[in-house]
């Protein structure tokens, strides 16, 4: 089964707590059960995206870094 | 031939660069500041005029007395700068020609763009702040809701600290225990700096102040009086204090010198603007990912200013570049405040709560007018 992501957001460059709250705004936009990836540079991102997907929800499948990006899944709660 | 230096902008950063590099240059450059009323305003004292302890009027005093008197000072608003022609318009069709331009309009508030914030308090804007106080010396029992509508926003730590200083009032007044105060934070902490949130949630807690994590404020229904978070949590009040939504001035809009909510790109180092070599921006008019708060724009108008005088002097660009410092107090009630420190480089550091650095606020509060502007604190 291939994976397929509705929403792709770049949040390179950005500051806490930016990176969150533009995906809190795009995760807003998904139908239950799609996803929203984002790329991300501030290291705080990982413990803010944790803590954003236990708090709302919005399970976190996947965080990741390579060379410096975070990758991160969040798949939209069913309703 | 004397450099034209243009500043848009009286507020601490246009009027620091401004005095700054008429100091440096001499007679080599005519420094020129537009401001659009002529009124500069000490904008932390907002926070104060909001819960009765300063006087409005004394956050006010003409731009005039603040340059010095070789910078001459165009009270009119600029409409649109031109930077292929390196010509900025004012409102009555009179154009300024300049060598070097500065960006210095800072940031506008724009409560309209919250769906039904209609009955909402701020106190970010001067008759903001007049109406809270009013509102609060009326208000004597119910639930008071603070929150934030919009990133970036002025001054980070103005919502929690106002969080404290209600309590201080309410408690003065005798309501505290008819009153609810909550607090809703854009992340799950009070605060955005992990190692102040530290410091200060224990305090609210103490203080009976609620915090609601990431609550980030996208509309009202002024009827049923509840607000709305974009996680999908609604919260019911009596009075709501909103942080609004900021963004540039229009004049950066209009000119297409800035991003999509009218900051302007600038180098973080050097604030220079990415596209044009003759211009620079200071203070809360950027788009570095940094607090928009005096102090960045007091920090960030020496290095521009030292770059221009270099520049007009025809000497090298000076070593010293803007290193990202940021220096913020925080208020925490009761008497007492610590402070916010950190650039690029290191971590934000906060000592614990003292009523010392609530004193220094205060002093600083009364000695900026004989000292900032004129650029005499490095």
């Amino acid at each position: 089964m291939s994976i397929t992501i509705a929403v792709t957001l770049d949040l390179k460059g950005l500051s806490c707590p930016m990176p969150i709250i533009k995906t809190a705004k795009a995760m807003k936009t998904l139908a239950p059960g799609e996803l929203l990836e984002a790329y991300a540079t501030d290291p705080g991102s990982v413990p803010d995206f944790q803590a954003w997907a236990k708090t709302t929800g919005n399970p976190l499948v996947e965080s990741t870094q390579l060379g410096g990006v975070f990758h991160f899944i969040l798949k939209k709660k069913e309703m | 031939m004397s450099a034209e230096v243009v500043i848009l902008g009286g507020g601490v950063g246009g009027t620091i660069v401004a005095n700054l590099v008429a100091k440096q240059t001499q007679d080599r450059a005519h420094v020129t500041l537009v401001d659009a009323t002529g009124i500069h305003v000490y904008q932390p004292g907002f926070l104060y005029v909001a819960v009765g302890l300063e006087q409005p009027a004394a956050l006010n005093r003409p731009e005039s007395r603040l340059l010095r008197d070789d910078v001459s000072l165009v009270i009119e608003r600029a409409m649109r700068v031109d930077p292929a022609e390196h010509t900025v318009y004012l409102e009555s069709g009179r154009r300024l020609r300049y060598d070097h331009l500065v960006l210095a309009t800072g940031s506008r508030t724009m409560m309209g763009e919250v769906p039904g914030a209609l009955d909402v308090y701020d106190f970010y804007t001067m008759s903001g702040a007049k109406r809270l106080f009013k509102a609060l010396e009326g208000f004597q029992q119910g639930t008071i809701v603070i929150g934030v509508a919009g990133i970036p926003y002025k001054c980070p730590p103005a919502p929690v600290e106002f969080a404290f200083l209600l309590d201080d009032y309410l408690r003065a007044r005798g309501i505290r225990n008819q009153t609810e105060i909550k607090l809703l934070s854009p992340l799950n902490r009070a605060f955005t700096i992990e190692a102040t949130s530290k410091l200060v949630q224990p305090i609210l807690a103490e203080r009976g102040i609620e915090l609601t994590g990431f609550f980030n404020v996208e509309s009202v229904d002024p009827v049923a009086k509840t607000v709305t978070s974009l996680e999908g949590e609604t919260m019911g009040y009596d009075l709501l204090i909103l942080v609004p939504p900021h963004r540039g001035q229009e004049v950066i809009e209009s000119s297409r010198l800035g991003d999509e909510r009218g900051w302007v790109p600038v180098d973080k180092n050097t604030l220079k603007h990415t596209e044009f070599a003759d211009i620079w921006a200071v203070g809360d008019t950027t788009n570095i990912p940094i607090s928009k708060s005096g102090s960045v724009a007091h920090y960030e108008a020496t290095v521009a200013a030292a770059e221009i005088a270099a520049e007009v002097k025809g000497e090298p660009a000076p070593a010293h570049v803007y290193d990202g410092k940021v220096m913020c107090f925080l208020e925490t009630g009761q008497g007492k405040a610590t402070t916010i420190r950190f650039d690029y480089d290191h971590p934000p550091v906060s000592p614990a709560p003292a009523r010392r650095w609530h004193w220094a606020k205060a002093l600083f509060n009364k000695t900026y007018w004989h000292t900032v502007p004129q650029g005499r604190l490095p």
